[in-house]
């Protein structure tokens, strides 16, 4: 059974008297645990598919299933559940909580769901070791480098063990020794989980990771790629 | 889903981003309190002194009258037998209330027995023609009680040459300044009564002047004077009967009780009305009910202030903050619950604010229940309501509570429109409109 599957998605954006065509008839299966790389250039609908998938944007027409419930038509907090305990989020920019430790960062998606806090400290010491931020869970996002940033935000995305991960451009802002570092813990978690990953990125160190490559242009998939990953 | 730690823990801290607009904004909610405290403690204090001093000066709390006497006011509207009328409520109401408070009195000393008493006495009204050697003018004469009098009546205690009266039977009277200046006549010198009696007979007494009142009333002074009842009732042919018996409670909260009583023992009498205080001075509570009116209009636009200055901290806090609601969406927290949070750290400034104003307001309450308060224009208003030159604030929990908690329901108000604007808020938008 696919994990996610998308039908025939259209997807299009008004700005002032130009219309943009984001996603153009777009169908696209990715089963449990595989590691797929949606390639594109900028305005391609890699971006655009990616929120469609997570259920951050909802399409003009076609329809999203993840892990066989229909998305594209759940209301805002039934979308909200199912981003919760279904799909983690890795973004370029980061997107940490200001306000919150690297610690508090990682537990908010624990926290929300009721994790007890015992097991929410427990599992947030553990994945902070194994994404090399021992002695940082107490810096705010403020007072960490990019790379320290984005590794608590994939921390934060992987920690409730979702069934999905959702990444766009999540080296852009890494150099290549974090990149790396970052796409060695994503396969191994891809490994050891069978945690589904969906990567969005134009980076050709990311995609020689991937086991398929998605290539779209002009919002259509222009290619799907099985490949031997690194 | 209950708010948890994290909801807290983001508002507390998203509240200290913009510290200074933050203050501002509490400092708003603080000073609203603080004003509201002290006015409404205030405000009642002075209604307080109002209803007593006005109601201990003649009317009291309550009143038997004959049927119709309030109205009509005719000499021959009396309360037969009304001396051992009063008597008997005195005994009854004095040992329910006795009864009722018994533990408390066994630990009370006699003085303050005696001030928890229900007072009661007798009056006869009325009108005559007084006259000195040289002038003569229509007053309102009272028989009273002398040994009872005072404790129903401040005038007693308004003396402010001579003395009270001492003798239920004596042929003396007390009159008010005014009425002394205008008759010109002095202590010890005499005035002749001339007045129709209970039986329509012609009424006259000589009588000497043993006090002088000083009520600060003009028209109280110039137009009533005290002779002894048995006097009285001699004078004006009223057998044993008289035209009030007067009830003081110890406290304006006991007289709903104490009324609740009497009544019971009026019921074998359906020719006597018992009255209560705001039957009798209706414009007292008028009064206080426009002041009151007027004041909370006032508050009002205070608390708008207060209110919309907070819609505007959150509006503004809500829209420099849309990126992060577009992650935190994205995170998985549902609309409701962002919200919550908006609400929450409203809340927070709200129990902040209420605290520190409560605190500050009580400590300035307090200031001002010992050394009390005075004001351009209180000498007036004194007069008008025979209300002392300075007012002392009436200090209860209530009194403290109810200001600030309504600047506290209405910031929580104003925080409902922010609140509701991020159910509309999509999460991708949300991210890149600030990102």
């Amino acid at each position: 059974m696919s994990d996610i599957r998308c039908v025939n998605l259209c997807r299009t954006f008004h700005q002032g008297d130009i219309t943009v065509t984001g996603l153009d008839h777009v169908s696209i299966d990715i089963k449990k645990g595989e590691f797929v790389c949606l390639v594109a250039p900028s305005g391609g609908g890699k971006t655009t598919l990616l929120n469609a998938i997570g259920g951050l944007d909802k399409p003009d027409s076609g329809e999203v299933w993840i892990a066989g419930k229909r998305i594209d038509n759940m209301g805002k907090s039934a979308l909200a559940e199912m981003r919760l305990n279904n799909i983690g989020f890795v973004f370029q920019a980061y997107n940490l909580i200001p306000v919150l430790t690297a610690r508090e960062n990682i537990e908010f998606v624990m926290e929300v769901q009721g994790i007890p806090a015992a097991d929410r400290h427990r599992r947030s010491a553990a994945i902070l070791t194994e994404v090399g931020l021992e002695g940082l869970e107490d810096r705010r996002p403020a007072k960490m480098s990019g790379g320290q940033q984005q590794r608590v935000a994939v921390a934060r995305a992987i920690v409730a063990k979702p069934e999905i991960v959702l990444a766009d451009e999540p080296t852009a802002n890494l150099d290549s020794s974090s990149a790396e570092q970052l796409m060695d813990l994503f396969v191994s978690l891809n490994k050891n989980h069978n945690t589904t990953f969906v990567i969005a990125t134009h980076d050709q160190r990311v995609m020689e990771y991937a086991r398929r490559i998605v290539k779209m242009l002009d919002g259509r998939i222009d290619q799907d790629i099985p490949q031997d990953p690194r | 889903m209950l708010l948890n730690n994290i909801t807290f823990r983001l508002a507390w801290r998203n509240l200290w981003r913009q510290p200074r607009r933050t203050l501002l904004t509490l400092g708003a909610m603080v000073f609203a309190n603080i004003i509201l405290v002290c006015m409404i403690s205030l405000q009642f204090g002075m209604y307080g002194l109002m209803i007593d001093n006005t109601l201990s000066m003649l009317t009291g709390h309550l009143k038997v009258l004959a049927l119709n006497y309030k109205d009509d006011g005719k000499i021959r509207q009396s309360i037969d037998e009304a001396e051992t009328l009063a008597r008997q409520l005195r005994n009854d109401l004095n040992r329910l209330k006795n009864k009722n408070f018994e533990g408390e009195s066994a630990a009370n000393n006699d003085t303050e027995g005696e001030n928890n008493s229900v007072k009661i006495a007798v009056r006869g009204k009325a009108f005559a023609l007084a006259s000195s050697e040289d002038r003569s003018f229509g007053i309102l004469v009272m028989g009273v009680e002398p040994e009872h009098e005072p404790q129903v009546s401040s005038i007693p205690g308004l003396i402010q040459r001579g003395r009270y009266l001492s003798d239920s039977k004596a042929e003396e009277i007390v009159i008010g300044s005014v009425l002394a200046r205008n008759l010109q006549v002095d202590l010890d010198d005499e005035i002749t009564l001339i007045g129709s009696g209970h039986d329509g007979s012609f009424a006259a007494a000589v009588i000497t002047v043993v006090g002088i009142t000083q009520s600060g009333m003009t028209d109280l002074d110039r137009s009533i004077a005290q002779m002894p009842l048995q006097l009285f009732q001699e004078t004006f042919a009223m057998g044993n009967g008289a035209h009030e018996i007067v009830i003081r409670a110890p406290d304006l909260s006991d007289v709903e009780e104490i009324s609740i009583r009497a009544q019971r023992l009026l019921d074998d009498r359906p020719s006597l009305v018992l009255h209560d205080w705001d039957d009798l001075e209706p414009g007292l509570k008028q009064s206080i009910q426009a002041d009151l009116f007027s004041a909370w209009f006032m508050y009002g636009v205070l608390i708008t202030l207060v209110a919309f200055s907070v819609l505007n901290t959150m509006l503004m806090s809500v829209l420099e903050r849309t990126r992060e609601f577009g992650i935190v969406m994205s995170l998985g927290l549902t609309p409701g619950r962002l919200g919550r949070l908006v609400i929450l750290e409203t809340a927070i400034m709200g129990v902040l604010g209420l605290a520190a104003g409560i605190l500050i307001g009580t400590g300035l309450v307090a200031w001002a229940g010992i050394y009390g308060i005075t004001f351009p224009g209180m000498d007036e208003m004194g007069k008008q309501f025979n209300l002392p030159a300075r007012i002392y604030p009436d200090l209860t929990v209530f009194q403290l509570a109810l200001g600030p908690s309504i600047v506290f329901a209405a910031t929580l108000l104003s925080s409902l429109w922010p609140a509701l604007r991020l159910h509309w808020l999509e999460p991708v938008q949300a991210m890149r409109a600030a990102g």
